[in-house]
């Protein structure tokens, strides 16, 4: 009774005054980018879905860009729009008995990618695990901060984790603006960061903790910024949005086309990286040859990420 | 009989026919056969001498080869064989007692130290295959263009293969830990 007379009261409250005032003041608020002035910020804000875009679009977009990260961080970046090359379809393979959990490959990817050092974002976590102990599909119980003097440490072995390019991705279908999408061509799970509204649901939807968050906006010094990017790729991201592996697709996708830097890094040559539709790639050689399987297969993720053992 | 005869007769004729073919395979001039110089070109870097220890001649040219299984106590002190049937092996297994330049095969054949993977390969057959697959040891470069192996002797010392453990990069923070 006293709640229901209380907000007849506030209603009776707002003077026609009061609402005049807050109502200009909503304009003015959504006059602010007017008052910015530059056209920079009204194109950014109508920017069309990078899928829709035609190559004259998808060009002033990436000069606008590179004018903006020249102004923001000093530093003259070059952002490619390369799309998937014919009759490629990507594919990594993973030894697992030759990996010795280094972590050499976390570092080069944070450096390869732009990722965040303050706040930390890694791409890729090396789990590791008792030999002897039920693992595969126990992921969590993993331990992940482990640091002795040396790698391997005797009666543990190690699994690094990253984005899986699932051909089938659960984050693909979670997330509510489409903003990431499995190119159908090469099969890399991209997202447009400038697309992307920081919701997380496709966090949670991977089943492989792959995809990061940027609480912050990233914090990289000025001399690690690596200048050669692709727009779907590690260009510098956004404070709110969502990040992940792409193969190194500023590498990758090129004719001829470098290796991912954490298949470059690898001191034991247990990354494999390739052409899953090329008969004579080494990650057909694995496939073909290995004894393979993949994360979490009963999701029905059917990742393109292939762990082996090889003899 | 007769039938048992002729069912030898053509097991017999295919491994007649193999031996012969063998014998006359063609060498090239770099002394290679057909079947090696049909085989892909492993681009490698250098390989990795300790600082001027090659070529081995400048030191081994004239010197009286001795065969004999002893411990080294002029040069060569540091080498040491472990975890490599260190019992069953000894220098001249490898290393070429007349051009010290030069490794041998056990067919008696010389290679250059940039192809020790041959050397290699032969007892390890299995990983040399994955490596010229390109699945067995790093591996740089073009996914769809030049690739850079990686001789066997820059991951593994010959004389100790087994991998060295690596000092890990730091782990990541924990979440509860970021500020």
């Amino acid at each position: 009774m006293s709640e229901q007379s209380g907000r007849a009261k506030r209603a009776r409250g707002l003077s026609r005054r009061r609402f005049l005032k807050g109502a200009a003041s909503g304009v003015a608020a959504l006059a602010i980018p007017v008052q910015a002035a530059d056209a920079m910020t009204w194109e950014a804000f109508f920017q069309r879905h990078f899928r829709e875009m035609n190559d004259a679009e998808k060009s002033d977009v990436v000069a606008r860009l590179e004018k903006e990260y020249a102004e923001k961080y000093g530093v003259s970046f070059n952002i490619s729009t390369h799309e998937a090359l014919p009759g490629v379809k990507f594919g990594y393979g993973l030894d697992l008995s030759r990996c010795i959990g280094c972590r050499r490959c976390v570092y080069a990817c944070v450096g390869e990618n732009n990722q965040s050092r303050d706040p930390q974002i890694h791409w890729i976590s090396v789990l590791r695990f008792r030999k002897g102990d039920k693992w595969v599909n126990d992921l969590e119980n993993s331990e992940k901060y482990y640091n002795p003097e040396t790698v391997p440490e005797p009666g543990y072995f190690y699994m690094p984790v990253q984005c899986q390019q699932c051909e089938n991705p659960p984050c693909v279908k979670a997330c509510p603006t489409q903003a990431t999408w499995k190119d159908e061509d090469d099969g890399i799970v991209v997202i447009d960061y400038n697309w992307c509204i920081g919701c997380r649901y496709c966090m949670a939807a991977c089943p492989y903790g792959a995809r990061h968050f940027n609480w912050t906006r990233p914090g990289i010094p000025k001399e690690e910024l690596n200048p050669n990017t692709h727009y779907l790729g590690n260009r510098p991201r956004y404070v709110g949005v969502v990040e992940k592996c792409t193969f190194c697709i500023q590498r990758t996708r090129n004719d001829p086309g470098r290796y991912p830097a954490c298949v470059e890094i690898c001191p034991v040559g247990a990354r494999k990286f390739g052409n899953l539709l090329d008969p004579n790639s080494e990650i057909r050689y694995c496939i073909e040859k290995k004894r393979v399987f993949r994360l979490k297969e009963d999701l029905n993720t059917q990742p393109k990420f292939f762990y082996f053992f090889a003899t | 009989m007769k039938r048992l005869l002729l069912v030898l007769l053509t097991l017999l004729l295919p491994v007649s026919a193999f031996g012969l073919e063998k014998e006359v395979a063609p060498i090239d001039a770099a002394g290679r056969s057909d079947k090696e110089a049909s085989l892909p070109e492993y681009f490698v870097p250098p390989p990795p001498f300790s600082e001027g220890i090659y070529p081995c001649s400048q030191c081994h040219e004239g010197m009286p080869v001795n065969p004999k299984r002893r411990v080294l106590k002029d040069f060569h002190t540091d080498i040491e064989l472990k975890n490599h049937a260190e019992d069953q092996r000894w220098c001249l297994d490898c290393h070429n007692a007349n051009n010290r330049d030069v490794l041998r095969l056990v067919s008696g054949k010389v290679i250059r130290f940039e192809e020790s993977y041959y050397l290699c390969g032969q007892c390890h057959g299995t990983i040399f295959r994955d490596w010229k697959a390109g699945v067995h040891g790093k591996r740089t470069g073009e996914w769809n263009g030049k690739k850079v192996y990686r001789l066997c002797v820059h991951c593994h010392n010959p004389h100790q293969p087994r991998f060295k453990p690596l000092e890990p990069k730091p782990p990541p923070v924990k979440p509860s830990h970021i500020k």
